[in-house]
């Protein structure tokens, strides 16, 4: 308690000025209060993360490698060869089996190929880039990740709604990049599209 | 207003102009010519920087608003990148010289080291932001700020922020052995000032940041020219601990404005120095972590890296902004009830100097930044919000609330003390000047408000436009899109009035204005802030008898205001945590 009578013996001073003799002192009362408060909410802020890896459904986690822009590209390719179903405006419609692993490839200035879904199974969706940096952005779900060439990013995903979706690339690409639009198309459980997809889309 | 002196004993030395010094009618501080020569060429040169940045933001904004689409695609990126570059690097770095010099030299009543080399710094990042700028304007640096590899730039861009960022490492050194020469030759008494303590801070982590800087931009020189390869993702990781930790080094000289315009304009206090240095000492410690922020959602990471790191290790630069957010005010509130305001919880806020440029900037820089741009940041820094907010229009619309309303708005306040007390010119336009704050505050509220409203919809940033024109495929935004960056422009463009306005009355004071003498500081005198004209007397002993002394301590007004601030915090934080649950799920 006499460092505290201490200080004030001293009148108070501006951050202008430089404080004479001992100022490591112990604070009052409302800024230990403060302190407390505050540094009880980040702890809460800290915990939260944790929690939501044990707890919650949306993670960044995913399965993460290198990979060779010519070897993604090849898987690419394989899962559309195998499990093609259609064409939309000029890009393949590719329907894989629940539970396996997808692949969405991204480069100047597209999304390639067209992903059909159904809705509350999971697949594993491979992102990676041939060219530059691109960001894979669901419309209107609103889920965003970073798609980095030379790299695999394998995210779990498990659609909750069915129905037709975008890919907007977020990322800076160039000059088209406001081009880059591409679709994901998500079927209710028993395969059929909801709503008027199916009357005026050329899915097959 | 000025005595012009020679220190003893080097009259007729070489360099005498080195040593020559007035006394601040003022402030009674000691300046050293050198250094008043060099805080206001660093001044000029942001001046110049936020006229290009700004002309750049207005012609951005005119084309996100997609009812206007004023440029075409290629000129959308060109501009966008001199923007970010403008500002964010050389308008920012060259008036946080100019701080370091006033912090070091002048509040230490102490001339500052080496000044020539000074010059040869202010000179190399001229030199630097010209090339680079050269670059832009000239369509060989289209990759916008980040340039993000394999983009590719001509590498003479590279070499210009190479430049830049040296000379700027070289001001930090100056500025460090200024600290060694005050203190061997006693200018001061006691322990520095904390504004000097907390711009210390601004210029270490402006060494880790420029480290960072060079860490990322020599291999990339290299790579431009073909010598060696860089990594996408390693690229990523150090461009972000540049590119985060330079808004570190805003935060901390932003944070030291608050301290110096609250003691300038109502002689607001320091309630304890420990706490408040203790806090500036946190953000050295853990603000390079930050750069996990950008890679939250990035494939190279583990999520054990991204919680520790985006945390700044559970959240210790948060803790030591939370601090600081109350200190501040804090201090403003037992500064005004010392000096007789001890009316209520806020009779200190209504009894305000709002009328004060310094004053009111100081006030909208702090709420803006801890209410907007503190609250978001944190939310979409957290890892998983994250997911529904990268590279939306929420991270521009984060940022611009921190590094615009706050650190701009904090470094406009500073300019309209630094135009009499260093420029010794009267402030012109004052009316306008006046005004300024308000305008520049309340359009860049808006401004970010909305675009970040519109990036809970999904829309992206850095996009030219969001019809996608031409695409393979169509889709159109949620028509409430439409209308938030219609807002988003009627915010953008009252701001870049306020700019404007700040603008004109930098350049017309300090160029044509009138000249600022002791005879003009009268209370109520046009063009010049109260804190100049009536400055507030020193606090004594005796009117710590107005102090409150109830179980809400001597700050009662703050206390609720932060208490308020937490609860907004809380519902933000966990309003994210909902939505996040809404979207499918992924792991």
């Amino acid at each position: 308690m006499s460092q505290e009578n201490d200080v004030h013996r001293k009148p108070f001073h501006t951050g202008l000025v430089a404080p004479q003799g001992r100022w490591w002192v112990p604070a009052h009362r409302a800024e230990k209060v403060w302190f407390i408060i505050a540094f009880t909410w980040c702890m809460v802020l800290f915990a939260m993360m944790p929690l939501w890896h044990l707890k919650g459904g949306q993670n960044p986690s995913g399965i993460r490698s290198k990979v060779e822009p010519a070897a993604f590209t090849a898987r690419v390719e394989q899962m559309v060869a195998d499990y093609q179903v259609g064409e939309m405006n000029g890009y393949p419609v590719v329907e894989p089996p629940a539970g396996s692993d997808i692949y969405l490839l991204g480069r100047m200035w597209s999304w390639y190929p067209v992903l059909k879904l159904k809705k509350g199974v999971e697949y594993t969706l491979h992102l990676s880039s041939v060219d530059v940096n691109h960001g894979f952005s669901l419309y209107p779900v609103n889920v965003n990740f970073q798609v980095v060439p030379g790299y695999d990013y394998g995210l779990r995903i498990v659609p909750t709604a069915a129905g037709e979706f975008s890919v907007i690339c977020n990322e800076f690409c160039g000059v088209g990049h406001h081009m880059m639009l591409g679709k994901v198309l998500v079927t209710e459980e028993d395969g059929t599209m909801p709503g008027a997809v199916v009357a005026t889309g050329e899915v097959e | 207003m000025s005595d012009t002196s020679t220190a003893a004993g080097a009259p007729t030395a070489p360099g005498m102009m080195d040593r020559v010094y007035r006394t601040c009618g003022v402030t009674g501080l000691r300046l050293h010519r050198p250094a008043e020569l060099l805080i206001k060429a660093n001044a000029v040169a942001a001046t110049v920087a936020l006229l290009i940045g700004g002309i750049s933001a207005i012609l951005i904004l005119l084309t996100r608003w997609q009812a206007v689409h004023l440029l075409d695609q290629v000129w959308y990126y060109r501009v966008l990148t001199g923007h970010g570059i403008s500002m964010l690097i050389f308008y920012i770095i060259f008036f946080e010289m100019a701080v370091l010099y006033f912090a070091s030299g002048p509040l230490l009543n102490s001339r500052i080291a080496a000044p020539r080399l000074g010059w040869f710094n202010f000179g190399l990042m001229t030199l630097g932001a010209v090339m680079v700028e050269w670059m832009i304007w000239t369509g060989k640096a289209d990759v916008l700020l980040s340039s993000y590899v394999p983009l590719r730039a001509d590498p003479l861009y590279y070499l210009g922020i190479i430049f830049f960022a040296v000379g700027a490492l070289l001001v930090c050194a100056q500025f460090f052995a200024t600290l060694v020469i005050a203190k061997r030759e006693r200018t001061y008494e006691g322990s520095m000032p904390l504004v000097t303590f907390g711009a210390t801070t601004a210029a270490i982590i402006a060494v880790i940041t420029l480290l960072h800087g060079a860490a990322t931009y020599i291999p990339t020189f290299l790579w431009s020219i073909g010598l060696i390869n860089m990594d996408p993702q390693v690229y990523r990781m150090l461009w972000w601990a540049l590119g985060h930790s330079s808004q570190q080094i805003n935060v901390a000289a932003m944070v030291s404005l608050w301290y110096l315009l609250g003691g300038l304009t109502v002689g607001a206090v320091v309630l304890n120095e420990k706490i408040s240095r203790t806090a500036f000492v946190l953000y050295i410690l853990f603000i390079s972590m930050a750069s996990a922020h950008h890679l939250l959602v990035d494939p190279g990471f583990s999520p054990a890296w991204k919680v520790v790191n985006t945390s700044y290790f559970m959240y210790m630069a948060v803790l030591a902004s939370l601090l600081h957010g109350f200190t501040v005010p804090a201090g403003v509130e037992v500064g005004q009830r010392l000096r007789g305001a001890t009316q209520g919880l806020f009779g200190w806020v209504k009894r305000a100097p709002w009328g004060d440029p310094g004053f009111s900037s100081m006030v909208f820089s702090l709420v803006v930044f801890g209410f907007v741009g503190g609250i978001t940041g944190v939310t979409i820094g957290t890892e998983q919000i994250n997911i529904v907010a990268h590279n939306t229009l929420r991270v521009p619309g984060h940022f611009h609330a921190t590094v615009v309303s706050g650190t701009t708005m904090a470094f406009m306040g500073a300019t309209y003390y630094l135009i009499p007390l260093i420029f010794q010119k009267k402030v012109a336009f004052w009316r306008l000047a006046q005004v300024q704050p308000y305008l520049f505050a309340g359009g860049m509220l808006m401004f970010s408000v909305f675009m970040s409203l519109a990036g809970g919809f999904g829309a992206p940033r850095r996009h030219w436009d969001i019809t996608f024109s031409n695409a393979p495929f169509t889709e159109s935004f949620h028509p409430a899109v439409d209308m938030l960056l219609g807002g988003m422009a009627v915010g953008g463009l009252l701001a870049g009035v306020g700019g404007g306005i700040y603008i004109l009355v930098t350049v017309w004071s300090v160029f044509f204005g009138e000249r600022f003498t002791e005879a003009d500081r009268v209370p109520g005198a046009r063009g010049l802030p109260q804190g100049i004209t009536s400055p507030p007397r020193p606090a004594t002993v005796a009117d710590e008898e107005n102090l409150p002394t109830g179980r809400w301590g001597n700050a009662p007004g703050t206390m609720a205001l932060v208490l308020i601030f937490l609860a907004v915090f809380i519902v933000y934080y966990f309003a994210n945590w909902k939505i996040l649950s809404f979207v499918w799920k992924i792991g």
